[in-house]
């Protein structure tokens, strides 16, 4: 389900810039349809296969849809990298005193995450279709029996998945202005360490683990060539991210706060 | 097919006809490319030749020496004939030994590895650093200067086994415990670390030169000149090294495809099967779980490393670009196209793939510019308006990604699946 996840954000870039809600609405539905069409064709046939089987045409969507963006924005502007249209509210500066600053976008995007991470608890902890949800994770055969459209759900997840992607997506593109279709790699990649370093299948642990992964890449990117003397500098934060992901899988495979959930399989 | 010829290919005799027919075919696909060495289908129909070779029914013997006879004789005098035959033969054996070291790990023993181009250029920084003047930039006078001989290339085809097989041990280790697709997404943010680390140790020591990359790189030593001079053979380096790279991989190949065969049909090979298919069964049956997923690991990461020092040697120059995701995923595609677990169909998938992308991608790209600067009209719209940035030689991703949905989707096991049964019952797997 986590492959919901991958590697879509840079479709949510794709719409014209209108307002900020809208924006972010359009890309969520575009990313979170495209979604829906992809589980259809590329993994609901799978669904019964061996786990890798999903996992590789996993992969292969995400790489096919990236040459598909780049074919498309290609054929149409012919040229793939693309600015985002800037918005003067946007980028004026917020005063925090003394030397401080603070783009209005940072605020934007910070106040989007926060809004859609609130929906997506509501949604999953409160709606009947998060429990239905809950329930399709925990024992797909049993929550069929219980009378649940386990196929629906899927769909529905996917959905999610793709427009939570398209968000970000959206987020990342006001934010650093500049993107191509191979823009969501690197992210889709951390959203993954993110997740495993909070807790597999936990909706605060994906958000602790992102907030943490965040301010250490941060802070890495502004310290690391201060504390080493200039001989590593903000370049190696990936690398960071990574060394992350693998200690807390040595140490600690459920992740910060993965008491709360099992394995789930 | 009778139920007594089905009979009489198991005990691997040999048809008349089929001898006959390969022959002629091989004969004549040859003959063709020899007298339009221009043409991309003749090639492509002479590579289809080696494939019906793995079809004929043949005793194994014959179909191993008309392969050698194939690749060793006739594949390299076309090479003669133009130059670019014998580059791209080259390519498919690289990806081909690649394919192979691949096969091992995600084919035999099931453990998905995103990040496998990275052992390759653990292999290929290892002989460019030590092959060309960079190792002067971090270890100078101390062990005389650098680039080494010519002659060590053979030592460090033994070293970057060694070091590749030591790096996939040690990246195995913290990981081989979980998950597969916790295991999918380390090798895939392993590959990308290696990328980096290659972009950006150009300080404080400089051990890669950065985006830069390493030029030139010492290649091989041309010991056989000298033979090849008293038989009245004599050429100029020029025109030996593109052979002589060509007959290094086929060599390489030769004894990946001799190892992994072996491997296979070893207790080794059937343990890793064993996990494959079902790991708490295999560790009930006293499989040792960990060691024998760190061989398999390890054994890939092998052929990699050797590869890897080869094609520093043959591209002369390498820098991180060689070495991206993308190329981890091609090399995954292979496989899944021919067949995982596969021999023959790694050797398929790889000669396919790279066949794609270095001739049909790259053909269909040169026809569009042609007609585009010709200004041709089709549908009443003229091409000379077509983006620029429509390059189809740039699509290889598409490419992945397609053989990779729609094999998942129709033919999971492949185009030539494993034959499974006993050894001897098996069809003879070196084509």
């Amino acid at each position: 389900m986590l492959l919901a996840l991958k590697a879509w954000g840079h479709l949510g870039t794709l719409p014209v810039f209108l307002l900020l809600a809208l924006l972010l609405l359009c890309g969520m539905a575009a990313a979170g349809l495209l979604a829906v069409g992809v589980e259809r064709v590329a993994y609901r046939p799978l669904r019964n296969a061996p786990r890798l089987v999903p996992l590789i045409s996993a992969i292969g969507v995400s790489f096919f849809l990236q040459d598909a963006v780049r074919f498309a924005e290609s054929l149409w502007r012919n040229a793939f990298y693309l600015t985002y249209p800037s918005l003067e509210a946007l980028d004026r500066r917020l005063r925090l005193g003394g030397a401080a600053d603070l783009p209005y976008k940072s605020l934007v995007v910070m106040a989007g995450a926060v809004g859609i991470m609130l929906g997506l608890t509501a949604f999953v902890n409160r709606s009947r279709v998060g429990k239905a949800i809950r329930a399709v994770a925990e024992d797909r055969p049993t929550a069929s029996l219980m009378g649940i459209d386990v196929n629906r759900i899927i769909a529905v997840t996917f959905f999610v998945g793709g427009a939570m992607g398209g968000a970000a997506g959206v987020l990342f593109g006001i934010q650093y202005s500049l993107i191509n279709p191979y823009t969501g790699f690197i992210p889709g990649l951390k959203a993954f360490t993110a997740a495993v370093l909070g807790g597999i299948g936990n909706l605060p642990g994906a958000m602790v683990g992102g907030l943490v992964l965040g301010l250490l890449e941060a802070a890495s990117a502004s310290y690391l060539s201060l504390l080493t003397g200039g001989a590593f500098g903000a370049e190696y934060k990936d690398i960071l991210a990574f060394s992350i992901l693998i200690v807390i899988l040595i140490f600690r495979p459920r992740g910060i706060l993965g008491e709360v959930v099992a394995e789930k399989v | 097919m009778s139920a007594e010829a089905t009979e009489e290919h198991q005990r691997g005799t040999t048809s008349r006809a089929h001898l006959v027919g390969v022959l002629a075919f091989v004969a004549i696909t040859a003959a063709a490319v020899y007298a339009a060495p221009g043409s991309l289908m003749l090639f492509l129909a002479f590579q289809a030749s080696l494939l019906l070779l793995y079809y004929a029914r043949l005793s194994p013997g014959l179909r191993t020496a008309l392969a050698a006879l194939a690749l060793g004789g006739v594949l390299p005098f076309l090479g003669t004939v133009n130059g670019y035959y014998l580059e791209v033969a080259t390519q498919v054996g690289i990806f081909v030994a690649l394919a192979l070291g691949l096969n091992i790990v995600v084919g035999l023993a099931g453990l998905l590895d995103l990040g496998y181009v990275a052992f390759f250029a653990v292999g290929a920084y290892l002989w460019a650093i030590f092959g060309s003047r960079q190792a002067n930039e971090f270890m100078a006078s101390a062990f005389g200067s650098f680039p080494l001989g010519p002659g060590w290339f053979f030592v460090f085809l033994g070293l970057g086994v060694a070091v590749a097989a030591g790096t996939g041990v040690l990246l195995g280790l913290p990981v081989l415990r979980l998950r597969g697709d916790y295991l999918a997404i380390v090798t895939l943010g392993f590959g990308e670390v290696i990328r980096v680390l290659a972009n950006n140790l150009d300080k404080p020591v400089n051990l890669t030169n950065g985006p830069k990359g390493i030029t030139p790189i010492q290649r091989p030593p041309l010991f056989f000149g000298p033979w090849l001079e008293a038989l009245g053979w004599g050429a100029t380096p020029a025109a030996l090294y593109p052979l002589y790279f060509y007959f290094l991989v086929l060599g390489i190949v030769v004894v990946v495809v001799l190892a992994t065969q072996r491997l296979q049909d070893s207790p080794i090979g059937r343990a890793w099967e064993a996990i494959r298919e079902d790991e708490a069964a295999a560790v009930a049956m006293g499989v040792p779980l960990v060691r024998m997923k760190l061989l398999s690991f390890a054994c890939g990461a092998s052929f990699a490393g050797a590869v890897g020092v080869l094609f520093a040697a043959k591209q002369f120059f390498i820098n991180p670009e060689s070495f991206t995701f993308m190329e981890s995923i091609g090399v995954l595609a292979m496989i899944i196209l021919g067949g995982m677990g596969s021999i023959p169909g790694a050797v398929l998938g790889a000669t396919a793939v790279t066949v794609l992308n270095l001739q049909v991608l790259k053909g269909v790209s040169l026809w569009l510019n042609e007609l585009r600067n010709a200004g041709t009209t089709i549908f009443g719209y003229n091409l000379a308006n077509l983006p620029t940035q429509l390059e189809p030689a740039k699509y290889e991703r598409m490419v992945f990604g397609v053989i990779l949905v729609l094999m998942m989707i129709f033919r999971p096991q492949g185009i030539l699946p494993r034959q499974r049964g006993a050894p001897a019952a098996r069809r003879g797997a070196d084509a």
